[in-house]
């Protein structure tokens, strides 16, 4: 099967609301997704390495650091959203966000991070 | 300005009859916002979502330590297994991005068969979640047993439920496609199912990482 890729131009480009198309569908060769595919693949098995292996310290941020990687590029390139128009990303990451800032502060509050 | 324009205002149809005239048919739906308010209701609800499990990932954050007497994460996680469940799930993510590619170029048949693969990837990750509940059960853990086992069968049990409702969209989805029954663009309402499971997957990266791998 033969795809061609269209998405030379993003649409974060263009303005909200002034008629950006959105109905452009996002044409990326099955091949690009099969390779983010195998990347992500990688990462999780990396993650899976660190939590036998004992480096210490580096353990919980190199952890998070592989979640934010492999989540945002679900959502960027799975989802399309980086080819997308820019209120859809405003609309998830904002939700993203609120949910992030307001539990993060709720778990500080219960002092879950003081490790007593 | 010409003095024909500047006096002969042309009546409101005749305006807008004009503007549609002109507007190039790839402009997107014809909405205030020039976007598919399905595509974004959808992108709204799935913002919503994170509020949803980002309260039960901190719940259960907040009590995987309560389990005095009882055993805990160390005792029951089967990480290998996990591993592999989250590694469908992943690859579910593929097929689906898969089938709506195919559903973007109006291969139907290639559409229902990514779709199908999705919804069986899908499926075998439910069976293992429904496995490693059994398990920790005949282990003496369930639903109240402790406030760490609480959280965790909420938590996961959810995630699980949300997989569930995908696989049966995905399946309906197909049916519907069999019969050429999708109502209005078909490449939006596969891509709008395609969200959905692409979310119930990023929220499973946030679950296995601060969950399985990351101890109490």
């Amino acid at each position: 099967m033969t795809t061609v890729d269209h998405t030379t131009r993003s649409d974060h480009d263009a303005p909200i609301g002034h008629g950006s198309p959105d109905d452009v569908h996002v044409h990326k060769p099955n091949s690009f997704y099969i390779k983010v595919a195998v990347a992500l693949a990688i990462v999780t098995a990396v993650e899976v390495g660190l939590y036998y292996l004992s480096i210490g310290k580096l353990f919980l941020p190199a952890l998070l650091i592989l979640m934010v990687v492999k989540f945002v590029t679900v959502v960027s390139l799975f989802m399309h959203l980086r080819f997308d128009n820019r209120l859809f990303s405003w609309l998830f990451y904002s939700g993203l966000f609120l949910a992030v800032s307001v539990y993060l502060a709720a778990l500080m509050t219960f002092r879950v991070f003081d490790g007593s | 300005m010409s003095e024909a324009t500047l006096t002969e205002s042309p009546a409101p149809d005749e305006h807008n009859a004009v503007v549609e005239h002109a507007a190039p048919a790839t402009h997107g739906p014809p909405t205030s916002t020039g976007l598919s308010n399905n595509k974004l209701a959808m992108w709204l609800f799935l913002g919503s979502e994170c509020l949803l499990f980002g309260g039960l990932i901190s719940t259960y954050m907040l009590y995987r330590g309560r389990h005095t007497g009882t055993p805990g994460p160390a005792q029951l996680w089967d990480i290998p297994l996990t591993s592999v469940s989250s590694f469908v799930l992943l690859m579910s993510s593929l097929t689906m991005v898969l089938a709506v590619s195919a559903a973007q170029q109006r291969d139907d048949r290639l559409t229902i068969v990514w779709l199908s693969v999705t919804a069986l990837l899908g499926s075998t990750f439910v069976g293992a979640q429904v496995y490693e509940f059994t398990s920790f059960y005949h282990e003496g853990v369930g639903f109240t047993t402790s406030l760490f086992s609480s959280s965790f069968f909420t938590l996961t049990g959810f995630h699980g439920i949300h997989v569930t409702v995908g696989i049966i969209l995905l399946m309906s989805l197909v049916g519907i496609i069999s019969r050429s029954e999708v109502p209005g663009d078909k490449a939006e309402v596969v891509e709008l199912v395609g969200l959905y499971w692409h979310f119930v997957d990023i929220v499973w990266i946030v679950i296995f990482t601060l969950v399985y791998l990351i101890p109490a």
